[in-house]
């Protein structure tokens, strides 16, 4: 018998007659209630990340109304092949995640363990992806910094553009390789068996974590890549 | 812990509508919308999240204090980001003496009798 599902009868010191979940703490009334407060707290958390990256989708919004020349013109040089393929790559390892969560809710272990793999496997790919498209920044001279070089008469203000490409791109990249290593630790959890239909909230909760990085991803692409592709301006 | 299960062809129909969306937006992208084409694609990404939010992260089975819970990010975002703009996008409205053009520059308007000392500890 799996040890997450072995449940011991309620001696726990403090006089319970009923059993008692291994993984259930004894200021929660119930299993429900625990995960409960467990969602609450992940959600709390997501919010702070939420005005975290909003305020820096916040200068962005602002330098686009500024200067929508340069926002065009740098736009085009972000190479929308690999970004689209990663949006790709993103969405898909949501999928995964989701069924990662659905195989923790449902027993599976083995279902689990493979779905967290993949989960992986497709956010390394995100990551090796960015490397490459870094590379080739550096290689163009779009790097903010003394060795910035961009054609034309909108250089200064694209150099605001890649700055915040840099910084929103480098924070969700960031987030990304948390995230990995969270998943690493559910990984060796889920391969220990620790999880059960009745007790897999720490799947739940890092499932939540990594939808957030693919949801700002989802607003990234279109805002970085996509923008002003049509040659328009403001 | 009784959570809701979800079939897997959910996910399957959500991931597949998110890849038409992808599609969609980087297809809008290429047609000249004009001032239209941020909006649409803001939009279209807008609508992305909302799936991922109510199936992948569960949102949609989630208890009353949960949603509410999400909710709330998204109306502080909302307060960051128009009542922010709302400042920015209203500049230059108003004809002053001395004020600020749309691109956040100070200018001074002199004319007869519109010259003025600066007062004192103002910021020039």
């Amino acid at each position: 018998m799996p040890d997450a599902a072995a449940i011991h009868a309620g001696d726990d010191g403090h006089g319970h007659e009923h059993v008692h979940h291994p993984a259930h703490q004894h200021h929660f009334q119930t299993m429900e209630q625990q995960a409960e407060a467990s969602t609450l707290g992940m959600w709390v958390f997501l919010i702070t990340e939420v005005m975290f990256f909003g305020g820096l989708l916040m200068a962005y919004l602002i330098y686009r109304v500024w200067y929508p020349e340069a926002w065009s013109e740098g736009s085009q040089e972000l190479n929308i092949i690999l970004g689209g393929f990663n949006t790709v790559v993103l969405i898909g390892s949501s999928l995964t995640m989701a069924l990662a969560v659905r195989a923790a809710q449902t027993g599976w272990r083995k279902g689990t363990i493979v779905f967290l793999i993949l989960t992986m496997m497709l956010g390394l790919t995100f990551l090796v992806v960015k490397v490459f498209e870094y590379k080739e920044k550096f290689e163009t001279g779009h790097v903010p910094g003394p060795n910035f070089h961009f054609e034309g008469p909108f250089g200064p203000q694209a150099e605001i553009f890649f700055s915040l490409y840099f910084a929103l791109t480098g924070l969700h990249a960031l987030h990304m390789i948390i995230g990995f290593g969270i998943l690493s630790v559910i990984l060796w959890m889920a391969w220990r068996n620790k999880f059960s239909p009745q007790w897999y909230t720490p799947v739940e909760l890092s499932g939540l974590y990594w939808h957030f990085v693919d949801i700002v991803w989802i607003f990234l692409f279109p805002l970085l890549y996509l923008v002003d592709r049509a040659h328009n301006v403001v | 812990m009784s959570g809701h299960i979800s079939p897997k062809s959910t996910y399957y129909a959500v991931f597949g509508a998110l890849m038409v969306l992808t599609a969609i937006t980087v297809g809008v992208a290429f047609i000249h919308l004009g001032t239209l084409n941020f909006p649409v694609a803001l939009g279209i990404a807008i609508f992305k999240a909302t799936l991922v939010i109510l199936f992948f992260m569960h949102v949609k089975y989630s208890s009353r204090l949960t949603k509410m819970i999400v909710g709330i990010a998204f109306f502080f975002l909302a307060i960051l980001l128009l009542l922010t703009l709302t400042d920015y996008g209203s500049r230059g409205w108003y004809a002053s003496s001395r004020g600020t053009t749309t691109a956040g520059t100070q200018v001074t308007v002199t004319g007869p009798n519109q010259a003025r000392k600066p007062v004192a500890g103002e910021a020039r």
